[in-house]
């Protein structure tokens, strides 16, 4: 979002958001705590994969790999006895950057349906594998023993401690990626994806840039596997899904490619009305298919162009 | 005698089995101005995709100031020196005028690796570029995002990028094309302009355009150079008048 009223709006959410815990507990309703906090952690990824999906033009069709890698870094590490927060983190931080390097490599050098098969292969891999091992729980998966330990910093035992950490994860994911979008770095990627042929004639070549793009989309990602074990307690290869992946690919498009905070509103939008409609009927899908379709065709910039207004860029 | 600042020696490239462009031998001088002329289809964006390094010949090899540069791609041949407009304009339509000749500046300033600084507060960047939309005559249009210029500006911007990268060597593939009788007559004068401090490599359909700028020309038929000269020469030529220049066209 450009201009005063995009940062307005962006703004007035994140006060919102920041609202929740205490009008939850006066309303007695923690549930909303918990909500939120689901609907912040898969934005964090959302805002990841608009990075290289939004920015980018890369549609990676398997972002849900990280957050399965970053799951499993922290499940498996408390399995082993290591609860350090601090460790686990960085490791699923880690993991996730060097996976989203094998993936990008291979990836990149293709496009178009291409780059969504592999993409989407490599994660369907993995989601096998995480089925496949049954050290770990296999299809069923496995509770996470304790929660990442941060000594006397924070206890993410407590909800809404928790919930204010996630938040401000949330928050300086969004200053990384806004930076980043508007520097040097940012704006080759996006010149490639508006015209790579005139990219490549002035003398930029895309690979590398959007190699790193795509570990960097990787990495943020995988921090939101780590939070995300932590607010389930559990882990389930499930994470990995194909479907995961889509959804993530909704709350982007839903929320407005290539505007920085619009993800987010995609993530609470689409949480919210799952949440609204599996209350209301079983068969909510059928409402909710027909939806998305109508927001793809005809919601272009998604909620982003609608609340800002102007143009973006 | 001026030097051969580009030796094309023996180029050749088919689409299955048409022969797009048929062992072409060509050396274009430094500073000079040289166009090349021929029929639809006949293998001049094809000729420009080769050396721009956007396409791969076949057979035969591109020297540049005595560098043998077949194997680069296109981003590396534009380090060397090369820029190219194209025959359907390229640029970034979402982008504004000013910040589509910054990228071109900014590719030719360092590597990209810089995460932070927003890209559009370097004055590193923003300076040069605005000086070449000014150039160009874009001046009043630098804030206009580039979708939303006319037909004829957009070509005006794709040059302006072409010239912010500083290139030796510049490719032009029909820059008038679709412009109106005015807008064309500015593109001209602007090229009269920039000719000689550059050496240019011009694709065009408007013979009064080419008799004005060209040093020497060149005239492609079926992929084939049958003729290469002065305008004089060429005007004079029997071969070239019959495989291509209408008669009405040379009085
Ligand atoms: N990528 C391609 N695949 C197959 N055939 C091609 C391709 N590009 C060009 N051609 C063919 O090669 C021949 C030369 O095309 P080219 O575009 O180089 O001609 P041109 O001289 O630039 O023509 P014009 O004046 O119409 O721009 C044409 O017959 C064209 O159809
Ligand atoms: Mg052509």
């Amino acid at each position: 979002m450009r201009g005063h009223r995009g940062l307005v709006v962006v703004l007035a959410g994140l006060a919102l958001l920041a609202l929740v815990p205490p009008v939850a507990g006066m309303l007695n309703q923690p549930f909303y705590i918990d909500l939120l906090r689901r609907v912040m952690i898969l934005a964090i990824a959302a805002v990841s994969l608009d990075l290289i999906l939004g920015y980018g033009g890369m549609v990676s069709f398997g972002h849900a790999a990280y957050l399965g890698i970053g799951s499993y870094s922290v499940a498996v590490m408390a399995f082993y006895g290591i609860h350090s927060g601090p460790l686990q983190w960085l490791v699923a931080i880690g993991a996730s950057a060097l996976v989203a390097l094998a993936i990008g490599s291979v990836s990149i050098r293709t496009s178009g349906i291409y780059f969504i098969m592999i993409t989407l292969a490599f994660t369907q891999m993995l989601y096998f594998l995480g089925i496949s091992v049954d050290e770990y729980g296999g299809d069923d998966g496995m509770g996470l023993k304790r929660l990442s330990q941060f000594g006397n910093l924070i206890d993410l035992g407590d909800p809404v401690a928790f919930y204010y950490l996630v938040l401000a994860i949330l928050v300086l994911t969004l200053v990384i990626v806004h930076r980043l979008v508007h520097s040097r770095f940012g704006m080759v990627i996006r010149a490639a994806k508006s015209n790579e042929a005139r990219t490549r004639a002035i003398g930029f070549s895309p690979y590398a840039y959007r190699l790193v793009a795509f570990v960097i989309a990787g990495a943020i990602c995988g921090l939101a596997g780590a939070l995300y074990v932590n607010h389930t307690k559990y882990l389930s290869p499930h994470i990995m899904h194909w479907t995961i992946s889509g959804d993530i690919m909704f709350m982007v498009i839903l929320g407005g490619m290539g505007s920085t905070a619009g993800p987010v509103a995609g993530a609470l939008v689409l949480l919210v009305l799952e949440n609204l409609l599996s209350g209301w009927t079983e068969h909510w899908q059928i409402i909710f298919g027909p939806f998305l379709v109508l927001v793809v065709l005809f919601a272009k910039r998604g909620l982003a162009g609608w609340l800002a207004g102007g143009r973006h860029g | 005698m001026a030097e051969v600042l580009l030796d094309i020696r023996g180029l050749c490239k088919a689409f299955g089995a048409l022969q797009a462009t048929d062992n072409v031998h060509l050396q274009i001088l430094e500073g000079e101005t040289h166009a090349v002329i021929g029929p639809n289809g006949a293998g001049k964006t094809t000729l420009i995709g080769q050396l721009a390094g956007n396409l791969r010949p076949d057979a035969g090899s591109i020297h540049f100031s005595g560098e043998d540069i077949t194997p680069l791609d296109a981003p590396a041949r534009s380090h060397k020196g090369f820029a190219r407009s194209f025959q359907i304009t390229s640029i970034y339509p979402e982008f504004t005028t000013l910040d589509n000749v910054a990228l071109a500046v900014q590719a030719h300033s360092g590597h990209s690796f810089r995460f932070w600084r927003a890209a559009r507060d370097e004055p590193a960047l923003r300076e040069p570029a605005r000086r070449i939309v000014e150039e160009v005559g874009l001046g009043a249009r630098a804030d206009v995002l580039a979708a939303n210029l006319a037909h004829g500006e957009q070509r005006q911007l794709e040059v302006a990028m072409v010239l912010a990268t500083r290139p030796r060597m510049l490719m032009l593939d029909e820059p008038m094309a679709g412009m109106g009788t005015e807008e064309s007559q500015r593109m001209i004068e602007f090229l009269t302009h920039l000719k000689g401090g550059l050496t240019i490599l011009l694709v065009e359909h408007d013979m009064d355009a080419v008799f004005r700028l060209a040093d020497r020309l060149s005239v492609l038929v079926y992929g084939r150079i049958v003729a290469t000269g002065t305008p004089e020469e060429i005007r004079a030529n029997p071969e070239v008048r019959k495989a291509y220049l209408g008669e009405e066209e040379l009085e």
